[in-house]
Order: C-alpha cells, then sequence, then structure tokens
C-alpha cells in the first residue's frame, strides 16, 4: 500500500457534526486501502507498533467491539479490552475517576462506548489521548455513519444524489443522528420513514423529509437502511405490539415494490428479524448490502486509528 | 440596647408597598422603621444618629426568596444554614423560605422548630420554612398540616415533586383552606416529565437527550388552578416556564381564583441552547425553554400575571453535577444573583425597577404573609442598599455558597449589592466583605 501521510485536524472523533465534507471523504479515501488489505491473507501492518488502544465498553456490543478489536490489532497496535460487567463502574467509580485512571496508563487511543448522550465528550476531556466514539447514548456513532458510506459508495459509485430512507426507531437511534448529518453533508436526499412516536415532526430540522408512511417513504429510494427498535432505551411503550409494528414499518418485499429496482437495503445490526425486517429480505444477496457494512466497518476504524494517531506517530 | 439610631440619605428610594420610588431616606431605630419616605433629608435628621450617605444607591426593602434548598439537614456538604444565610445576606435577600424536602423531610411540628430555631441563632437573614404537604414528601399521606401551620409554615409542599394523584391534592388544598393554608405545587405532569431531562425540541433531538413536552407545564397548571377554583383552596404554582402556562394563570386570575406563581431569573433569562456541550448547570427542572418564552414570562411579569421572581436555589455539588448529562442532578445556585439577574430586565427597559422590588420583596412577602418587603414606619428594619449601575462578574470563586453551580458564571451583570439590614442591623456589607478576603459577613 502506498503510505498516505497527510495529517488529519482532530483529535479526537466524537462524532460527524464536528468533520467536515473534507475530513469524511479522507476517512472515506483512507479506508478505501484497508478494504483492499483485510481481503488479503497477510492483514498484519506495523503502524500503530508500539501504542495502546484501550476499548472501553459501558454499554455490551459484540460487532463493534470486535470490529475495534481487529482494526487495532491489523495495524499492530496493542489492544486491551475493557467491559463494564469487569471494571469498577459497577462499584461506583464516576465517569470522570475511570477516565482519568486509565489515563494514568498512557494509552493512545481509547475507544468508548457509554449508554448516556455526551458521556463521550465528558470523558475526553480528561484523558490526554485520542478518543473514538463508539456511540454514546442516542447521540452519536460516527464510525457506524462512516462504514455505511463507504459501503454505499463503493456499491453505488458515489453518494450525491442518492435517495437514502431510514427507517424505524429514529427517536431512539445514534446511528440515524450519525448517518443524516454524514449523508446530508455528502449531498444524498435524506428520507426519514417511522410511526410519530419514534419519529417526531421535530426530525424535520436537519434538512430531511420526514414520512409516517413507509410506502411513500420508500417510493424511489435508492438505499433503504432499517433500524432496530431499541427496546432498551424505551420508558414506556412507543408502539402497540412488534406485529403492528412489522406489519406497518416492517421491511418486506412488498415495500420494496415501490424502490427503485436496484435498492441496496442496510441495517447496522443487530437485526431482528420478523420485527423490523423480513428475513428473506435481509438474507437476499442481490439487495441485502448488511455483510458488507460488517466488512466496511473494519476498513473504517483503521482509517480512524490511522488518522487519529498520525499526529502523535509523527512526534514520537 | 443603646444603639444609636441609623438614617440613611440621599438614596433613591423605592418601596413599591407604598408606592414610592424617588430621592429619600429611611431612619432606623431599636430594630425598627422609625420613619422612611421622601421628607427624610440630610436636613431633618434627630440627633445623634448614625448618618449612612447613600447617594447614586436604591434604598428598598430587602429582598423575600419565595423558594431556597438549603441542605440542613441531610445534605450538609451542599449548603449549610450558615452558608445559605450568608449567601442571601450578600444577595441582598432579608428573608427566604426553605423548602421542606430535606432529609428527614419537615414533615413534623418538631422538625420546624429546630430548623427554624438553628437559623434564628444566626442572627441574621431571616429562615421560614415551607413544610411538607405529605408524610415524608413522599405523594401519599397528608402531613399535619394545621399543626404545622401553627409551628409557622409557611405553606405546604413537596418540593419538585409534582402530585400525580388529584384527588390527594383536591383534599389538600380543600383541608389547608380552612385556615387560608398556602399549597404549593411543581408545575409539571410527572408521567410526560417522567426521564426527560432537557425541553422537548430541536435541540434534544440533535443532542440525544430525552425531552420533556411543553404542554407537560399547561396541562398540570390547568388541573391545579382547577382544583384550586373547585375547593377555594389558596394555590401558589412555582417556577412557572412556558408562554402556554401563563395564559393559563391569567385566566384563572380573571376568574377570580386565589392563585399566585413565581418565574425564576434562569427562566426569564437563559434558554435551551444553554445545554449545549452537555452543560449540566443547565440542567434544570422544569428546563429552559426558548426565546418565545422569555419574552411571555418578562411580559407576564411586568403586567403582574406573575406574582414574583424567586431563586429556586438549588445547591450541588460537584459530584452531582461532573457526570454525563441524563445522570446529572437537577437545580442552579441563585441568592446572589437574583436582584442583579432581574436588574437585567430593568436595564434593558423590560421592567420598571418599582415593579422588580415588588415581585422580589414586596409580592412574595404577602404570598407568604410575612411582615416583610415594605419599608412602612413600625415595621421591622429589613432593607437592602444596591448600586444599580455597578458592573460585575459572576466567578464560582466568588460565591458564598458551598456550592458552585451557577448557570451565570463568567455573566456581566449591572447592579450590584452594597448593604444588606435586617431587624436595623448589617448583615452583609461589600466593603467589609472586600477588605476580609472575601469571608462572609
Amino acid at each position: 500500500m502506498r503510505p498516505d501521510t497527510r495529517p488529519f485536524a482532530h483529535r479526537h472523533l466524537l462524532g460527524i457534526e464536528q468533520l467536515s465534507r473534507e475530513d469524511v471523504l479522507f476517512l472515506l479515501d483512507l479506508a478505501d486501502g484497508y478494504v483492499e488489505l483485510n481481503r488479503r491473507p497477510e492483514k498484519k501492518l506495523s503502524l500503530l507498533r508500539g501504542l495502546t488502544q484501550i476499548n472501553l465498553f459501558f454499554e455490551s456490543s459484540t460487532r463493534t467491539r470486535t470490529s475495534f478489536e481487529l482494526a487495532g490489532k491489523r495495524l499492530g497496535a496493542d489492544v486491551v479490552n475493557m467491559s463494564v460487567s469487569t471494571s469498577a463502574i459497577r462499584k461506583g467509580e464516576t465517569l470522570i475517576d475511570t477516565a482519568m485512571t486509565l489515563n494514568a496508563m498512557h494509552p493512545d487511543v481509547l475507544v468508548v462506548r457509554h449508554a448516556d448522550s455526551g458521556a463521550v465528550e465528558l470523558l475526553a476531556r480528561h484523558v490526554r489521548c485520542a478518543v473514538i466514539n463508539g456511540g454514546d447514548g442516542r447521540h452519536e456513532h460516527p464510525t457506524q455513519a462512516l462504514l455505511d458510506a463507504l459501503t454505499i459508495r463503493r456499491r453505488k459509485g458515489r453518494i450525491e444524489g442518492l435517495t437514502v430512507a431510514i427507517c424505524g426507531d429514529l427517536l431512539h437511534s445514534r446511528v440515524a443522528r450519525s448517518n443524516i448529518l454524514l449523508l446530508t453533508r455528502l449531498g444524498a436526499r435524506v428520507r426519514l420513514v417511522g410511526p410519530p412516536t419514534l419519529l417526531p415532526r421535530t426530525f424535520a430540522a436537519y434538512g430531511v423529509e420526514v414520512y409516517h408512511d413507509m410506502r411513500e417513504g420508500l417510493r424511489d429510494a435508492d438505499i433503504v437502511m432499517m433500524l432496530r427498535l431499541q427496546t432498551e432505551r424505551m420508558r414506556g411503550s412507543f408502539v402497540p405490539s412488534t406485529r403492528e409494528y412489522f406489519h406497518f414499518y416492517g421491511l418486506t418485499y412488498r415495500q420494496l415494490e415501490v424502490t427503485k429496482p436496484d435498492v441496496l437495503v442496510m441495517h447496522p445490526g443487530p437485526m431482528n428479524r420478523g420485527i423490523e425486517i423480513d428475513g428473506v429480505v435481509a438474507d437476499d444477496i442481490h439487495r441485502s448490502a448488511i455483510l458488507d457494512q460488517v466488512e466496511m466497518g473494519v476498513a473504517v476504524r483503521m482509517a480512524c486509528l490511522d488518522a487519529l494517531t498520525r499526529a502523535r506517530r509523527a512526534g514520537a | 440596647m443603646s444603639r444609636r439610631p441609623l438614617a440613611v440619605i440621599g438614596a433613591r428610594l423605592v418601596d413599591p408597598s407604598r408606592g414610592i420610588d424617588g430621592p429619600g431616606g429611611i431612619l432606623v431605630d431599636g430594630g425598627r422603621i422609625l420613619d422612611c419616605g421622601l421628607h427624610i433629608t440630610a436636613g431633618a435628621l434627630p440627633e445623634r444618629c448614625e448618618v449612612l450617605d447613600a447617594r447614586g444607591l436604591v434604598l428598598a426593602p430587602g429582598l423575600v426568596d419565595l423558594r431556597v434548598v438549603v441542605g440542613e439537614p441531610g445534605a450538609e456538604h451542599k449548603e449549610r444554614m450558615d452558608s445559605a444565610v450568608a449567601a442571601a445576606a450578600a444577595g441582598g435577600i432579608t428573608a427566604f423560605a426553605m423548602l421542606p424536602d430535606t432529609e428527614p423531610p419537615l414533615d413534623d411540628p418538631a422538625m420546624l422548630e429546630s430548623v427554624a430555631r438553628r437559623a434564628r441563632r444566626l442572627r441574621s437573614v431571616k429562615v421560614f420554612p415551607w413544610a411538607a404537604l405529605t408524610r415524608g414528601c413522599a405523594g401519599e399521606q397528608l402531613a399535619e398540616l394545621r399543626l404545622l401551620h401553627e409551628a409557622g409554615a409557611v405553606g405546604f409542599t413537596d418540593g419538585n415533586r409534582a402530585h400525580a394523584d388529584t384527588r390527594l391534592l383536591h383534599r389538600a388544598l380543600a383541608y389547608a383552606s380552612a385556615f387560608g393554608g398556602l399549597v404549593m405545587e411543581h408545575p409539571e405532569d410527572p408521567f410526560l416529565a417522567d426521564g426527560g431531562v432537557m425541553n422537548e425540541g430541536w435541540t434534544a433531538i440533535r443532542l440525544g437527550l430525552p425531552g420533556i413536552p411543553r404542554c407537560a407545564e399547561a396541562i398540570w397548571v390547568e388541573r391545579c388552578v382547577r382544583l384550586a377554583e373547585a375547593t377555594g383552596g389558596r394555590l401558589h404554582v412555582a417556577h412557572v416556564t412556558t408562554a402556554e402556562a401563563i395564559e393559563v394563570i391569567r385566566r384563572a386570575k380573571d376568574r377570580g381564583v386565589a392563585v399566585s406563581c413565581d418565574v425564576t431569573p434562569h427562566h426569564l433569562l437563559l434558554t435551551e441552547a444553554e445545554v449545549e456541550g452537555y452543560r449540566t448547570y443547565a440542567k434544570v427542572s422544569p428546563p429552559l425553554r426558548t426565546e418565545e418564552d422569555l419574552e411571555a414570562l418578562a411580559a407576564a411579569l411586568a403586567d403582574g400575571t406573575v406574582d414574583a421572581v424567586t431563586s429556586d436555589h438549588c445547591p450541588q455539588d460537584q459530584d452531582s453535577k461532573r457526570l454525563p448529562f441524563e445522570q446529572a442532578a437537577f437545580g442552579v445556585v441563585g441568592l446572589e444573583t437574583l436582584l442583579a439577574a432581574g436588574l437585567e430586565l430593568v436595564h434593558a427597559g423590560r421592567l420598571p425597577l418599582s415593579r422588580l422590588i415588588e415581585a422580589t420583596s414586596t409580592a412574595p412577602a404577602r404570598i407568604l404573609g410575612l411582615e416583610a418587603g415594605t419599608l412602612a414606619p413600625g415595621r421591622p428594619a429589613d432593607f437592602v442598599l444596591f448600586d444599580p449601575d455597578e458592573a460585575w462578574t459572576v466567578t464560582e470563586a466568588g460565591l458564598r455558597s458551598l456550592s458552585r453551580n451557577t448557570p451565570f458564571e463568567g455573566r456581566t451583570f449591572r447592579g450590584r449589592v452594597r448593604c444588606t439590614f435586617v431587624d436595623g442591623r448589617r448583615v452583609f456589607d461589600r466593603e467589609e466583605a472586600e477588605a476580609g478576603g472575601g469571608t462572609s459577613a
């Protein structure tokens, strides 16, 4: 691989909100190179050799944590995983204490996931290393939006001008917020689809179109992005039943009749088959990009780790 | 007690209780007001009297704060009675009513007497307790309202707990009407507010924070007003924040319902935009709202629909605020910024000075039934002298409160308290406080 050593203007990756269009394109281009690397039998680089990456997950996660772990290891970093069940948080330690304790161990990158919006930003203020937001509450999940964008760009050749419908539980979704910011920044036409309890009209202020009817929202869409019902974040019921929800907002072949014929179906996972998506649609290799997303995830996270450690590596 | 009489002259005298606003002075002897008016001048003073020249200063009745959280008993690390009283004195407040949701709560006459005694011993700002409306402030069983009333409670409330049980509130208002007892209610539907941490709207959506819909307030205020109307009970609606709730109160007052309400300086001056960056010092209950609400509150304060301005002083230590926004505690300190914040509206031409004094002194004293909020001869000599134009910047380090959770950090206000007098005694003097290294008066 040709070494790309241009500097990256951010110390942390806390959200898409702080990134310019150029920043996003820079990370996507970098990630393209890592996709190729990951497909070779010899996947290991020594770019981050000697650097320590800690994955600090206050919320359980399998795929995102594994993806970050692989990304770090393939770049040669020493990767340590800390999850809430084995840490002091359960013993009453505050977030800031945890941040300062980890900081004293001189990590170079912290990847943090937390159940509260803004918690990663708060933690970042108390550490000296680079912080990557691995998802904070319902606020942002920037690497997910980047990997979704990379998936779309590689499958469709572009993002600008595409119609992307994001469907389901918008209210509780950090994936949706990061995707809306990124896709609108790159010139896609974004539509949101969901019941009013999970998609308040206020979302239109993002500069997107809001639909409460699935068929209307999906009409002529190039991309359909499905979101999971985030029951763990709900207080009280937002939909009468999962059966009713699937009937009106689940993605089935019938719903896909109104989209562009070459529509791409995406889902950030984990999927709930029969609740927001019909299993046969998810498994349709011609339409579903769900496994591509997982692949792109590792490459995008390698790009983020690479970009955020550049200043540190140049200084060392 | 052979203290010399005190005369303050040359001030701008503002006493809304008697409709006075003009150059004048006050004569004090034995803790009471001997005389006060436009006729008190240098040429007309009794002999041997101590004279204070107050040129350039405003002389007004001491501020009366309707709602203050004191950490005693139970949270002395956040605020003690002495620190609260020192902060109040520095803010020109000569009397405040403390909330009963302490630990343990003030739901027993003996508890009430014990905190009142604690405050009296400090010989400074007067402290009057609210009593719990329900036992343990738990919202289930009525406290001994009439015994508490006779023990000196200014009224009944469970603090920021709104009562979901409509029948309970109906009974409380009806029962208290027999002896003119005042019931204060938090204006928020607890079901709609459940889990919410800021105003519902675009900012909450963008930050990914659970919002509280604004209709939660008007709904609750309407419900409380209807109960007061039906029972003939006296209702005070705490910290109103939305234009719609103001309308509900305006209509109720037009119908002659015995309802009063207050607003806070933070709801008058700050919007939900303060929450940007997850600033937990902007986390208050009810939440900060929008520009339109600021306008509506200021207008309602000017026209009298809103009776009073109250600090809603709620001390929180760093451990309660340096947390992710959803986990952080609600509340801001406000004793020391109440007057200065109110003066912003005066300087902006939104409010006459006399109306501000009425809303921060005369009206709350009337609502609580206190012998305060006036400079009428014969009344206790509780008054404040302040420079309406002195600019100063709020800093956490400059606060006397044990907790520093002010939302006004770094803000420059115009108008600052010089001296505060309670029963004719100087309980705060800015010059002395500054010479003494900023320790409390």
